[in-house]
C-alpha cells in the first residue's frame, strides 16, 4: 500500500483529501487503482498511455526515470509534481 | 568508494583546464569559425511587429537577386500536431515549436523570424531580406503578465486553453497552465502569527547574456543524411527537436558541437538548426547563419519577467506560521514559463507548515522564455527571502537567526511535498553567520550609505542521461570522451574523476565532447547535472576500465581476475607477491594479454544532491541619483564534494554577477508598440568586472550521499540570492523595501523619494 499526495488542483476529484493510500506494485497499477478510487484521476497524469509530458513523479522523495513501469516499493510515499530541467 | 573517509589523489585538486590553451590562443573551434566549401550564408527576416497577422509573403524580389540561392517560410516545414513530447528531459510542444521558429499566419513578437534566405554571401543574404514584401495586419498586443491575464486581453494562440485549471473551461485564454501546492491550514497558521507581512513584487524580462550568438551550418547530403555544426548545450537535444520539428529520423542527422560561449539554459532550445537544414536542403550546398546582438536579445529565450505576492506570517520565537505566495511568470510568446520551479523553490529553504503556492503560465507578446540558471527561483526569491528578510526585522530577530529557526534539513517536507534527503542548508547559514564578511563593520563611504543584506537560494539539480567512454592508450594515459558541452569545466571534471579511478594524474587524461555519433545518448549540459550525471557515467566507465585491465593482467600472469587488484594506478597478483605491474607498464602490454582496454557506461542516475546557498552582501547607495554599488560580497554554498574548487567557485562567481546586473540594471525595455528598445549590449546594460568586487566563496562540501564521489550541482543555485540579497542591503541603507527588479538608479530614487 503506497501513500499518494494529492495534488491540490486535484483534491476536487478526491473530495478534497489531500492524500490518499493506493495499491500496486507498479505506477501504472497505483494510477489504475487512483482511477477506481477517484474516477478522472487517471485522465489528469496520464498521456497517451504515458505519464504526461508536463509531471513528474516522486517516490520516496526521488524523480522517478521508469514511467509507469516504476516498480512501487510497500509502503512508498508518491508526489506528482511538475516536471521541471535547469538551464 | 566511501567518499566521507576517502582519501582523493585528483579530486579537490586544481589543475590547469584541460581546453585552456586552445581558448587562450583562439585555437578553440566555434560555430561561427566554421567554413566549409561552397557554404552559402543565411539571414533572417524578422516582425518589426509585437503582434499581427500575417496576410501574405512575396519573396520573388528577394529570389530575383543576383547570388540569392533559396528562400524559406513556414510553408517549407510540416505540419505538426500540438502536444507535449517527452524530449529527453523536458517536455515539448513540436507545433509552437515549429511555430517560434518560422511564424505561421501571426507573428507573436518583436523580432519573430518570418522568413530565411540563403544568398553567396552574408551581405546579400541580409540585402535579400529587405526585398521580401510582408503584408501584416497589425493586432492588440499585450506585454504586462497581469493585463494578458484578464479577459479582455489580446488573445496570442486562440486554440490555448489553460492546462490544470480545476475547471475546464473552452474560452480562449493567454494562461497557459496553472498549478497549485497546499498543505496544512492556512488560515490558522496566520492566526497563529505574531507578525504577517504582505507584498508584492514585479520583475522584468531578462536574458542569460552569454556572448557568443547563437550559429548553426547545415550540410544536407544527397543520402538524406544531414551534418550539423552548432553552439548547443546539448548535441543529442538539438538533434531530436530537429528531427521533431522536421518530421525526419533522428538518426538522419549528426549534430557536431562547436565549442561554446555561454549558454546558461539559453541553448538548449533551437533557433537556427532546422532552418540552415532546410536552407541546405533546398539548396544543395552547406549553409551557416550567424545571428547578431540585436537578433539574439530580440528572438531568443530570454527568461521570464513576472508578478509576485508574498503574504508570510511568523510567531514571536521567530517560527514561520503561514506562508500564501501568488506568482504569474511570463512565458513569452508560447507556453512554458518556469513558474513551476519558481512554485517548488520558493521558500524551499524553511520548513513551513502551513502553505499555499499558486502559480500561473501566461503567455505575452515577447520571445518565446527558455531556461536560465536556476529557471524562475530568482524571480521567487526575490519575493520570499525579501519578505522574511522583513518578518526577521518586525520580531527583532537577526535574520540568519531567522533563517536557523526555519531552516529545512533532511526529511523537511518541500514546498511541493517530497522530503529532502541529506542537504547542508543549515551548514551555509552558519558559514555565513561565522564569515569574517558578516562578523566586520559596514565600511564608512562619503557621501553614500551602506547597507547589508543576506538571503538564501535552493535548487534541485537535475540527473538524466549520460554516456561516456575511457580508453586506455598504449603509453599509459587514457582518453575520456562524453556527450557533455563543456560549458563549466566538465572537461577537466570528468578527466579528473577518470584519473582519480585510474591512479593518473589529471593532465594524463585527454578530454574529447563528441559528435551524437560518437557517442551514446546524453542528454544537454543543464540543471547543473553534468559533473554528478556524466561525471557519474564517467567514474562507471572508469571502473569498467579498471575491470578489463585487471582481467589483462590475469592473462598475462595466467591467474584468475579477482587475483589481482588495481589501486592508485598499479595492477597487482594477490596469489603471487611479486608481480605487479604499473598502468603504464600493462597498456604497453595490451596487445598481447588480450587487447584494447575501452571502459564505458551510459546511467541515468537517482540520488541528485539539491543544492542550497546563503549570501551576504554590502551595498552602497547614492541617495542622490539612486546608483546602488557592491562592495563586498560573499556566497556560502553546499557543493557536494568540489571536483574542481576553482571551478566552482568561478560558477558562483559568475552566477552572483549575472544575479547582479538581474538585480541593478537588466531589463527588456519595450516602448508601447512592443518594439524591444535596448536590443545591444550598450543599452541592456550587464555587469562587468569593472562593476564587481572579488566575490568571496565558502564551500561546503556535504557530500551527496547519492553519487560515487559525493557530487551534487553546483551551478545554478548561486544565481538565486543576489536580487534578494541585495534589495535586503538597499533597504538597510536607505529605509525602502524594493519590490520590483530591476532596483536601477530611478526606481531606487523614486522608492527613497516616496519614502520621504
Amino acid at each position: 500500500m503506497a501513500n499518494v499526495f494529492i495534488p491540490a488542483l486535484l483534491r476536487k476529484l478526491t473530495g478534497g483529501k489531500d492524500r490518499t493510500s493506493a495499491t500496486g506494485a507498479t505506477l501504472r497499477e497505483i494510477i489504475n487503482d487512483l482511477e477506481h478510487q477517484f474516477p478522472g484521476f487517471r485522465d489528469r497524469v496520464v498521456e497517451n498511455g504515458d505519464l504526461a509530458g508536463s509531471i513528474a513523479v516522486s517516490i520516496n522523495g526521488e524523480v522517478i526515470t521508469g514511467g509507469l513501469s516504476e516498480s512501487v516499493p510497500a509502503e512508498s510515499e508518491i508526489h506528482f509534481v511538475p516536471a521541471i530541467a535547469g538551464g | 568508494m566511501d567518499v566521507q573517509e576517502h582519501k582523493f589523489k585528483v579530486i579537490g585538486t586544481r589543475p590547469i583546464r584541460h581546453d585552456g590553451v586552445d581558448k587562450v590562443t583562439g585555437r578553440a573551434h566555434y560555430g561561427a569559425d566554421i567554413s566549409l566549401p561552397g557554404m552559402l550564408h543565411g539571414k533572417v527576416l524578422r516582425s518589426p511587429h509585437a503582434h499581427a497577422r500575417i496576410k501574405s509573403i512575396d519573396a520573388s524580389a528577394a529570389l530575383a537577386l543576383p547570388g540569392v540561392k533559396a528562400v524559406i517560410t513556414s510553408a517549407d516545414f510540416p505540419k505538426l500536431q500540438s502536444g507535449v513530447v517527452p524530449m529527453g528531459e523536458l517536455p515539448m510542444n513540436p507545433l509552437y515549436m515549429s511555430m517560434n521558429l518560422l511564424a505561421q499566419d501571426k507573428v507573436l513578437y518583436d523580432g519573430h523570424a518570418v522568413a530565411a534566405v540563403a544568398a553567396t554571401s552574408p551581405h546579400i543574404a541580409e540585402e535579400a531580406i529587405k526585398l521580401i514584401k510582408v503584408d501584416y495586419e497589425v493586432l492588440p498586443h499585450v506585454q504586462d503578465v497581469v493585463a494578458a491575464m484578464k479577459d479582455d486581453a489580446p488573445i496570442l494562440l486562440s486554440e490555448l486553453r489553460t492546462s490544470g485549471a480545476p475547471e475546464k473551461s473552452d474560452k480562449p485564454t493567454n494562461t497557459a497552465s496553472q498549478l497549485r501546492f497546499a498543505r496544512g491550514d492556512l488560515e490558522a497558521g496566520f492566526k497563529a502569527a505574531d507578525v504577517i507581512v504582505e507584498r508584492e513584487f514585479d520583475t522584468a524580462m531578462v536574458h542569460q547574456g552569454y556572448i557568443e550568438p547563437h550559429n548553426a551550418v547545415a550540410q544536407y547530403n544527397a543520402n538524406g543524411q544531414t551534418t550539423i555544426w552548432t553552439s548547443t548545450q546539448g548535441a543529442f537535444t538539438a538533434r531530436d527537436q530537429c528531427a521533431l520539428v522536421l518530421n525526419i529520423p533522428a538518426g538522419s542527422i549528426k549534430v557536431v558541437p562547436a565549442e561554446i560561449g555561454g549558454g546558461f539554459g539559453g541553448k538548449i532550445g533551437i533557433y537556427l538548426e532546422p532552418l540552415a537544414l532546410l536552407l541546405s536542403k533546398k539548396t544543395g550546398k552547406p549553409v551557416k547563419l550567424v545571428m547578431s546582438r540585436g537578433e539574439v536579445l530580440r528572438a531568443t529565450g530570454p527568461t521570464s519577467g513576472s508578478h509576485i505576492r508574498v503574504k508570510m506570517g511568523a510567531n514571536k520565537a521567530g517560527k514561520i506560521t503561514a506562508a500564501q505566495i501568488w506568482m504569474a511568470y511570463e512565458a513569452g510568446a508560447f507556453p512554458g514559463a518556469p513558474v513551476g520551479a519558481g512554485c517548488m523553490t520558493t521558500i524551499a529553504p524553511y520548513d513551513v507548515e502551513n502553505l499555499q503556492i499558486d502559480g500561473f503560465d501566461v503567455l505575452v507578446n515577447k520571445p518565446k522564455t527558455a531556461a536560465y540558471r536556476a529557471p524562475g527561483s530568482t524571480n521567487a526569491a526575490m519575493g520570499s527571502e525579501t519578505v522574511i528578510d522583513e518578518l526577521a526585522e518586525k520580531l527583532g530577530i537577526d535574520p540568519l537567526e531567522f533563517r536557523r529557526i526555519n531552516g529545512a534539513k533532511e526529511g523537511t517536507a518541500q514546498p511541493a511535498g517530497p522530503k529532502f534527503p541529506r542537504i547542508g542548508y543549515l551548514e551555509t547559514v552558519e558559514a555565513i553567520k561565522n564569515s569574517p564578511h558578516y562578523k566586520s563593520p559596514l565600511p564608512k563611504m562619503d557621501g553614500r550609505v551602506v547597507g547589508r543584506g543576506v538571503a538564501s537560494g535552493f535548487w534541485f539539480n537535475a540527473g538524466f542521461q549520460s554516456s561516456a567512454t575511457v580508453s586506455i592508450n598504449s603509453d599509459g594515459t587514457a582518453n575520456v570522451v562524453t556527450g557533455s558541452t563543456d560549458i563549466g569545466g566538465s572537461r577537466a571534471s570528468c578527466a579528473m574523476i577518470a584519473a582519480e579511478v585510474l591512479g593518473l594524474k589529471a593532465e594524463e587524461v585527454h578530454p574529447v565532447v563528441a559528435d551524437t555519433e560518437s557517442i551514446g545518448h546524453t542528454d544537454m549540459t543543464g540543471g547543473s547535472r553534468v559533473t554528478f550525471a556524466t561525471g557519474y557515467a564517467v567514474y562507471d566507465a572508469a571502473q569498467d576500465a579498471v575491470n578489463m585491465l585487471k582481467q589483462r593482467a590475469a592473462t598475462l600472469w595466467k591467474v584468475k581476475p579477482e587475483d589481482v587488484v588495481f589501486q592508485d594506478g598499479v595492477v597487482s597478483c594477490t596469489t603471487n607477491g611479486n608481480e605487479s605491474m604499473t598502468l603504464k607498464e600493462l597498456a604497453a602490454k595490451l596487445p598481447r594479454a588480450g587487447g584494447p582496454v575501452q571502459g564505458k557506461a551510459s546511467v541515468n542516475p537517482r540520488g541528485v544532491g539539491p543544492a542550497f546557498a546563503t549570501h551576504v552582501v554590502d551595498v552602497a547607495v547614492d541617495p542622490e541619483t539612486g546608483k546602488v554599488d557592491v562592495l563586498r560580497y560573499t556566497a556560502a554554498q553546499d557543493v557536494g564534494k568540489a571536483v574542481h574548487p576553482s571551478y566552482v567557485e568561478g560558477q558562483i562567481q559568475g552566477a552572483v554577477t549575472q544575479g547582479t546586473g538581474w538585480a541593478l540594471n537588466e531589463e527588456y525595455y519595450y516602448d508601447d508598440k512592443g518594439t524591444l528598445r535596448n536590443s545591444g549590449f550598450l543599452d541592456y546594460r550587464m555587469p562587468t568586472t569593472l562593476d564587481m568586487p572579488m566575490i568571496e566563496t565558502i564551500l561546503i562540501e556535504v557530500p551527496n550521499p547519492g553519487h560515487p564521489i559525493g557530487i551534487r550541482g553546483v551551478g545554478e543555485v548561486p544565481i538565486v540570492p543576489p536580487p534578494a540579497a541585495i534589495a535586503n542591503a538597499i533597504h538597510q541603507a536607505v529605509g525602502v523595501r524594493m519590490d520590483t527588479l530591476p532596483m536601477s538608479p530611478p526606481k531606487v530614487c523614486k522608492a527613497i523619494a516616496e519614502k520621504q
